[in-house]
């Protein structure tokens, strides 16, 4: 045990802590040249356990200057904030949050990787911060050991001061810097305490000292260390890091072990077993003996400078705690704070998206005002604005979800939400952790994709990924209302309480929970094995939510969403409004478009001149145009790409009960589920403009025939429709978030591929069970 | 000698082993509980399980089968 540092009883422990950071002799951290004239570019790294205020200090020392991406080939987010002040420019890297530093997946190999500088879209680290929560040093001090052990200049930040105060936790800050060899500084991330000298810090991290290492293991476990060191390069292997040896031999069945064991084979394996018998032999139990060395490591090194009181003190936080884990009252705390987040999203986002909708009137009917008819204003109106309306559209939604849930995180009820819930969702092979993400994809699978971060396990974090978007979303709605008043009869039950229509309503949005049960359940034992991961979760203490991380996360998430996938929902949009327009021959029907305007614009001119008899002529007149207007829209989609593939994909869907208009709908809905409406209405001639609850769309889809006479639409043609769109994945931005989310191509692929295979089975039961009741 | 999901509510325990060698036994270490240590049983979830702990100072929940994982002794 390192016991370097004489114990000086320090300045004033909890009084004086912003002057302790003062205090420190300033030469200490400046660097030894004043004024570099080259600013060289530094990397530091960020790391601490969860729930440590990590990220509000990351995102309080870099502001909104940091950029967000995926680290290639894991689900892991790499986000980077650079630092540049005067001349230092430092590029601060956050790590996820986590308990240790002992991969088992590749997703944790990766913060390892990163530290140790293995990792090459990162490179070489210069420095770590280590963020630890004041108020829980012994159990933070684990992670702070491993950290230590990789041999990089470090800085500690004891981080909820506040907390550790109203724990009457007291400590001695300067004691702990002598004995740790460690630049120390004290923080309160939420009120920004401390950030500027931690800032300065960082910038002058090229002066620190590599600490010594903890070395907390026996000195029989190092020899073991050194001699499997010596068979690796016997074996060829190149110089690997002493932190990687040390893994190889503790993870029993580990990532490393599990990566150098592929690569060298036997030979490699005997001699991890062989040491592990040894180190067992002489009391040295492996992989028991890290936690037992590290955490007598722990209370070791913080013995006489962290002292807690011997009875826990009792805060206001434990105090709400036992009022909203109790038994009645929690439960319906819970649900009273759900139903209003997804009250949030479900209703109080309605205005916002129809200012959004209206936004796209307004742009369209302004492209109509000055572009010619033909298609540059086809593509501007139907494609460009369409395609920047439907990524915009999705931002109340994510924008309202994620102030829910940055407000419900910070301020700790998160936690105590994946508490209450965790035995209902391991019924379906998740944790209480994926409540939150799949009851918001009922709103709106994209804020629900999105919201699955909080799910540290790659596992359940992939199942609730690819099971969200069979929940019924609120774009499902339009489809439901539309089939159910035109095909379900209107009758009532229970004395006029409950109607039939509510009924199927119903059953439509029960359809994606109870398919979403077997395929959880199926994804569990097929692409996801394994043992189901521990619940192993920290309750943190309450706190008031900062109004400055809500915004800064709600900010973050919808700029994510925005430039991450909104070029591709885009994209989508005007390929589907592509398909639909070409090839066909427009000038016709863009001199039909004309001719409307200038119709338009004579009865106006005439109304002025209160010209009535003109006007009435005129007004019939252009009752005939729009008339010819909307059967011209017909066939030319007939003819499109579009109708081509309803065409040819009829054989396939006429098990459905569909013919191909309904064909070229489906297929026209990729980019959204609720395009539909507008695609049935163009080809039904009744032109794009009509809504689900259209009266004249109803009663056209009524009146559709087949070549035969017999009606096209009858209610297992409707079901057959509603389930079809209950169960499929036609929505171009929620491929494109798995695609963000999960970081490849292939999960939004496999999820299209089941969810379309669900729908089509689904569908074709329906209908098929439909018409054997119907006859 | 029990398992911890065996407490009742306000119990405290010591603990005298964690049972296994996989990745759950590690986490649960991980997370403090070895052996010496002191736990004590602060409550169920509203649904029964989990179950939440102080060890070390700070509130750990556990579901009932990991902390069946954790063997015990009771101090009276």
């Amino acid at each position: 045990m390192s016991q370097s540092g004489s114990r000086t009883a320090g300045s004033g422990v909890c009084a004086g802590y912003i002057f302790d950071n003062a205090s420190q002799n300033p030469t200490k951290l400046m660097p030894v040249t004043d004024s570099p004239v080259n600013a060289t570019l530094r990397k530091v790294a960020v790391i601490g356990n969860p729930n440590t205020g990590k990220s509000t200090l990351f995102n309080a020392l870099t502001g909104m200057q940091s950029r967000t991406g995926n680290f290639p080939g894991v689900t892991v987010e790499k986000k980077v904030g650079r630092l540049h002040i005067e001349n230092h420019i430092v590029d601060l890297i956050d790590l996820p949050g986590t308990y240790s530093l002992s991969p088992r997946t590749p997703d944790e190999m990766v913060s390892v990787e990163v530290l140790l500088g293995r990792q090459p879209d990162v490179g070489e680290i210069d420095a770590v911060v280590c963020i630890v929560d004041a108020s829980n040093l012994e159990r933070n001090f684990y992670l702070v050991s491993q950290v230590l052990d990789l041999g990089l200049p470090t800085i500690l930040v004891l981080n909820m001061w506040d907390v550790a105060q109203a724990r009457q936790v007291s400590i001695d800050v300067e004691g702990l810097r002598q004995r740790l060899g460690l630049q120390i500084i004290v923080c309160e991330a939420h009120r920004r305490m401390g950030v500027h000298e931690l800032r300065q810090a960082i910038i002058h991290s090229d002066s620190l000292i590599t600490p010594e290492r903890p070395k907390p293991f026996p000195e029989k476990f190092y020899s073991e260390c050194k001699l499997l060191e010596k068979t690796l390069s016997a074996l060829g292997s190149r110089k690997l890091p002493f932190y990687i040896v040390e893994r190889l031999l503790i993870d029993v069945g580990g990532y490393v072990e599990k990566q150098l064991a592929d690569q060298h084979g036997e030979l490699l394996t005997s001699s991890i077993s062989g040491a592990r018998t040894r180190l067992k032999e002489s009391g040295c139990r492996v992989p028991m003996v890290e936690a037992k060395a590290r955490y007598k490591w722990a209370r070791e090194t913080l013995e006489g400078f962290a002292s807690a009181p011997n009875t826990r003190v009792s805060t206001r936080s434990d105090r709400i705690d036992r009022v909203l884990t109790h038994r009645f009252i929690g439960l319906g705390v819970f649900a009273a704070v759900m139903f209003v987040v997804f009250q949030a999203i479900y209703t109080w986002s309605g205005p916002l998206m129809d200012t959004i909708g209206s936004g796209q009137d307004v742009a369209a009917n302004l492209i109509s005002a000055n572009v010619q008819p033909g298609p540059m204003r086809s593509l501007l109106a139907d494609g460009v604005v369409a395609g920047v309306g439907g990524v915009l559209i999705f931002l109340p939604q994510i924008a309202l979800l994620f102030f829910f849930i940055a407000v419900l995180e910070d301020c700790g009820y998160m936690a105590r939400a994946a508490f209450v819930m965790d035995r209902l969702m391991t019924k379906l092979g998740l944790s209480g952790k994926s409540f939150v993400p799949l009851m918001s994809s009922f709103a709106c699978a994209i804020p629900g994709v999105m919201a699955t971060r909080v799910i540290e396990n790659r596992r359940d974090r992939m199942v609730t990924i690819l099971v969200a978007p069979l929940m019924s979303c609120s774009a499902r709605l339009p489809v439901y209302i539309l089939m159910t008043t035109a095909f379900v009869p209107p009758v009532m039950y229970a004395g006029g309480w409950v109607s039939l229509r509510e009924i199927v309503l119903f059953v439509m949005y029960l359809v994606g929970i109870v398919v979403a049960v077997p395929v959880a359940w199926l994804l569990r034992k097929t692409f996801f094995k394994g043992e189901t991961p521990p619940f192993v979760m920290e309750l943190p203490p309450y706190k008031w939510p900062s109004l400055r991380i809500v915004m800064a996360r709600v900010y973050d998430r919808s700029k994510a969403f925005v430039v991450r996938a909104g070029t591709l929902i885009f994209a989508t949009t005007v390929l589907v409004w592509a398909a639909g327009y070409f090839p066909a021959d427009h000038n016709e029907l863009h001199g039909l478009q004309s001719q409307i305007e200038n119709t338009e614009a004579r009865i106006e001119q005439l109304d002025v001149q209160s010209d009535h008899e003109e006007s009435k002529l005129a007004t019939a007149e252009l009752a005939g145009l729009i008339e010819q207007q909307n059967q011209l829209s017909s066939a030319l989609i007939e003819t499109s790409f579009l109708g081509r593939m309803g065409h040819a994909i009829e054989p396939v869907v006429r098990p459905l009960g569909w013919d191909w208009k309904i064909g070229v709908g489906v297929i026209a809905s990729f980019p959204a589920r609720e395009v539909i409406i507008a695609t049935l209405g163009t080809i039904y001639s009744l032109g794009g403009d009509v809504g689900e609850e259209d009266a004249s769309l109803t009663e056209q889809l009524r009146a559709a025939k087949h070549a035969d006479g017999t009606p096209v639409f009858n209610v297992a043609v409707a079901c057959s429709i509603m389930v079809f769109f209950a169960l499929c994945a036609q929505c171009a931005a929620t491929l494109m978030v798995i695609r963000r989310e999960t970081n490849s191509w292939r999960w939004p692929m496999f999820t299209f591929g089941y969810m379309t295979a669900l729908a089509y089975i689904g569908a074709l039961i329906t209908y098929q069970v439909g018409m054997l009741l119907l006859t | 000698m029990t398992t911890l999901d065996l407490l009742n509510e306000g119990q405290k325990a010591r603990i005298l082993d964690v049972s296994g060698e996989d990745a759950i036994a590690i986490r649960l270490m991980e997370m403090g509980l070895t052996d010496g240590e002191e736990v004590e049983h602060l409550g169920c979830a509203p649904l029964g399980d989990p179950i939440e702990f102080l060890i070390r100072g700070y509130r750990l929940s556990l579901r009932s089968t990991e902390a069946s994982r954790v063997i015990v002794e009771r101090i009276v």
